[in-house]
């Protein structure tokens, strides 16, 4: 019995209703469709997040220059404090913020006579001891159903401290996953950050890294790559990011998105305000990091940048080479089994190539469908009423709007380096593999006992339930402590980190319990 | 102790029929509670002479967990004691969340005592969230009775009422008792209640005349018992406290549709 059915068949017949366009086995050449950003089912033990944890935990929560205070009960900031793994380093005044953790700590007494006093004075404590200049408030589920004002908080503070305050409804309720609060931290950046500093100049062959959060350093191995052939980096979203920084990214030359999911709002909006292309990357995986650096090139059409790219992709594969050889040869054979947020389950299925693994099942936790089919599904998707509870924010072209590119050259460019497109994780698949959006336990360990994959890559919600079926997990959100995994010195890292996995004895040394009852 | 909880249409004179009625059942030797479940906080000013009440969860926002009963509790005409729940300022926070905590809390203080005969909730408006209907809940009013008259949109309240009644009834054991009619001196108004009454499946209790007797008290701070003891309309809440002292009638409602309660209204309501 194939994956799917043996799923399936243990569903009764509402579940199976909810569940059977969530899976499917990838045909090659043909267009498929799945079902995704739909309400999970209560009792299938989702691994989703809450629209709080989207907007505050992925994307506000890394800006370094900005106190970011969790409106609430303490449970939400305290959980989403120093989870992410996202490093930053002080910006240009000294600060970084992210080590530490704001929060209005509501009580009984706030719920009934409402927190907006609660939170003006908790932001006048963090203006008494940290002086920031910006700040930014983020709601949790209470805060919304006793309907404090908290955009009323933030007109407040910006009149009493002259600072930026921006203030996002995220309450964790809204949507269905994270995926709402990562548009609702879109809108919130559009709104009021980008575009609201047009000071000093920035030079050549400005690039923005949209959906790169620096997990485990990913973006510094990134970005390294990047100066190193010779470009700026404006403004990283939000890994190691600042406001300061976002506040000039619509001055730059082209957008770069790695995480298709969680940013490409802000990319479709500053196209429309600013007049700014983007290019889908994936600096994850030889092959595509040097595919990502030759399509940047492109771009540009500068000899000297395409040049320069060919020398830094040379010198870099050169100097990982042996490495990158070693682990293939301990690694080639192998299947994996990918289970993240984001992009991330399309992106790494480069890299375990790059090392001989072939990967028999991806899925994504909040995705939509055009992460898996590709962008030009997009206007076939059918808002139901949770993406239309969700602002959607229309912008129109800004009075600096300005075109990179010819609308020649700008078409060319469509069908050469794919500009503005994104053909989704299924088509990157091979024949015969699984795709699964929002995958559940029950999912999970019947894909283990079916598929057989060496290694899951997932998080730390489903971690253990790999793990005590005894197949190594590694976490694809936080890297397990280790990183970076982007760049061709993070391949590197990446295969280390798997191989030392794959043939760690741990495996061999523990037998369980029911086991031993039996040999004894 | 009887637990009853009066509801209805805000405006309809809940607080003020509470208190006459317990004026009533005071002076027959009953011994009473009163939880004022208003934010507002006026539910007990006839009872207590308009003396300004510590609400609870005033002193609890302000003592913090330090709180003693007699803080909150006040004994007004007839011994009965007053609570005011109190709550937020219009427009913040959460009021029904406040009933929630406010009660939870007189229950910790040990308000609920043995010797009291009668607790009575007089609860703000329509049960428009979980916290208003705190007082029908699990271990709380057992009784039920809904102040309205012969105007529609006050039925209309009523019947709704009467389906969160019946929410809980099977949960909690809540019994609707009877609907208490506060004239407004519309047309066919008595025929009108007791006919909306019957197809619920209950009775009008009573019929309150109306009379201005109830204001002139109201302004003087007292009820029409200490008021004028020998009026009318002290011997009409004195009949309406000796009903609900021996009502026997507790059922769970059957609410009707909005096309009955129209029909039933174009039939008593409208008079030739």
């Amino acid at each position: 019995m194939d994956f799917k059915s043996a799923v399936l068949g243990r569903y009764n017949a509402r579940i199976y209703k909810s569940r059977k366009d969530h899976i499917l086995e990838v045909k090659a050449g043909e267009d498929q469709k799945i079902a995704a950003n739909t309400r999970a089912v209560p009792g299938l033990m989702t691994n989703r997040g809450c629209c709080y944890a989207g907007c505050k935990g992925v994307v506000v929560g890394p800006l370094k220059d900005t106190c970011v205070i969790t409106h609430g009960p303490i449970g939400c900031g305290f959980y989403s404090w120093g989870t992410r793994r996202n490093k930053a380093r002080p910006d240009a005044d000294g600060n970084n913020y992210i080590q530490y953790c704001f929060s209005t700590d509501m009580q009984e007494p706030d719920i009934v006579f409402g927190g907006e006093k609660k939170l003006k004075k908790a932001i006048d404590e963090i203006m008494a001891i940290f002086k920031p200049k910006r700040i930014m408030i983020c709601s949790t589920c209470p805060v919304g159903l006793i309907g404090d004002d908290i955009h009323a908080v933030a007109n407040q503070v910006e009149k009493d401290y002259g600072v930026t305050c921006v203030a996002f409804s995220c309450e964790g309720y809204k949507g269905v996953s994270q995926s709402a609060g990562h548009h609702i931290a879109n809108n919130g950046l559009m709104r009021r950050v980008i575009g609201t500093d047009d000071s000093g100049s920035l030079g050549q062959h400005t690039i923005n890294l949209l959906g790169e959060y620096n997990i485990g350093g990913d973006g510094w191995e990134t970005e390294r790559l990047l100066r190193a052939i010779g470009y700026q980096v404006v403004a990283v979203f939000t890994g190691d990011g600042s406001v300061a920084d976002i506040a000039r990214s619509h001055r730059a030359d082209i957008n770069l998105v790695q995480c298709h999911r969680s940013i490409n709002y802000v990319a479709e909006m500053m196209k429309t305000a600013f007049g700014i292309n983007w290019l889908k990357v994936n600096f994850i995986g030889l092959k595509a990091i040097a595919q990502s650096l030759r399509d940047l090139a492109t771009f540009f059409g500068d000899p000297v940048l395409i040049e320069r790219t060919e020398e830094v992709i040379a010198e870099e594969l050169a100097a990982v080479t042996p490495d990158v050889e070693y682990y293939r040869s301990r690694l080639s054979g192998r299947t994996a089994a990918l289970f993240v947020g984001g992009s991330r389950s399309h992106h790494y299925q480069d890299l375990l190539a790059d090392f001989g693994v072939e990967t028999v099942l991806a899925g994504y936790e909040f995705a939509h469908r055009d992460d898996y089919e590709g962008r030009e599904v997009i206007p076939d998707i059918k808002e139901d009423a949770d993406s239309k509870n969700i602002e959607n924010l229309v912008v129109e072209p800004d009075r600096r709007y300005r075109a990179f590119l010819t609308p020649e050259r700008y078409q060319e460019l469509k069908e050469t380096i794919g500009l503005e497109e994104y053909a989704g994780l299924i088509r990157g698949m091979a024949n015969g593999g699984w795709v699964v959006d929002d995958l559940n336990h029950f999912e999970t360990e019947e894909m283990i006992r079916l598929l057989k994959p060496d290694v899951f890559f997932s998080g730390v919600k489903d971690k253990y339930v790999a793990q005590k079926a005894g197949v190594v997990c590694r976490q694809l959100h936080s890297y397990d402590y280790s990183g970076p995994y982007s760049g061709y010195r993070g391949a590197v890292n990446f295969g280390r980190d798997v191989t030392m996995g794959l043939f760690a004895p741990a495996w061999k040394l523990v037998t369980p319990p029911w086991l031993e009852a039996k040999n004894a | 102790m009887r637990q009853v909880a009066i509801y209805g249409k805000g405006g309809i004179g809940k607080s003020t029929t509470t208190q006459n009625l317990n004026a009533g059942l005071g002076e027959m030797g009953k011994k009473i509670m009163i939880v004022g479940c208003d934010p507002k906080a006026d539910s007990t000013r006839l009872i207590l002479g308009g003396l300004a009440q510590e609400t609870v969860l005033d002193t609890l926002r302000e003592e913090g967990d330090d709180i003693d009963l007699d803080q909150v509790l006040k004994e007004g005409v007839f011994h009965i004691r007053c609570v005011e729940s109190g709550g937020p300022e219009p427009g913040v926070g959460c009021a029904g969340r406040g009933i929630i905590t406010s009660i939870t809390l007189l229950e910790r203080l040990g308000a609920y005592t043995e010797d009291l005969d009668y607790v009575f909730y007089d609860v703000l408006g329509d049960v428009v969230c979980g916290g208003f209907a705190m007082p029908i809940r699990e271990g709380k009013a057992r009784e039920i009775y809904i102040v309205c008259s012969g105007e529609m949109m006050a039925l209309y309240a009523a019947n709704n009422i009467s389906k969160g009644i019946r929410k809980y009834a099977n949960t909690g054991g809540v019994r609707l008792g009877g609907l208490i009619c506060n004239s407004r001196n519309v047309d066919g108004e008595a025929d009108l209640v007791s006919a909306v009454a019957k197809e619920m499946g209950t009775q009008m209790i009573h019929f309150v005349p109306r009379d201005n007797m109830v204001q002139r008290a109201e302004i003087n701070k007292k009820t029409v018992i200490q008021y004028d003891p020998n009026c009318d309309q002290a011997n009409q809440y004195r009949v309406l406290a000796k009903k609900i002292d021996e009502n026997d009638m507790f059922v769970i409602p059957s609410p009707l549709t909005q096309d009955r309660l129209e029909t039933l209204l174009m039939e008593h309501g409208l008079v030739a």
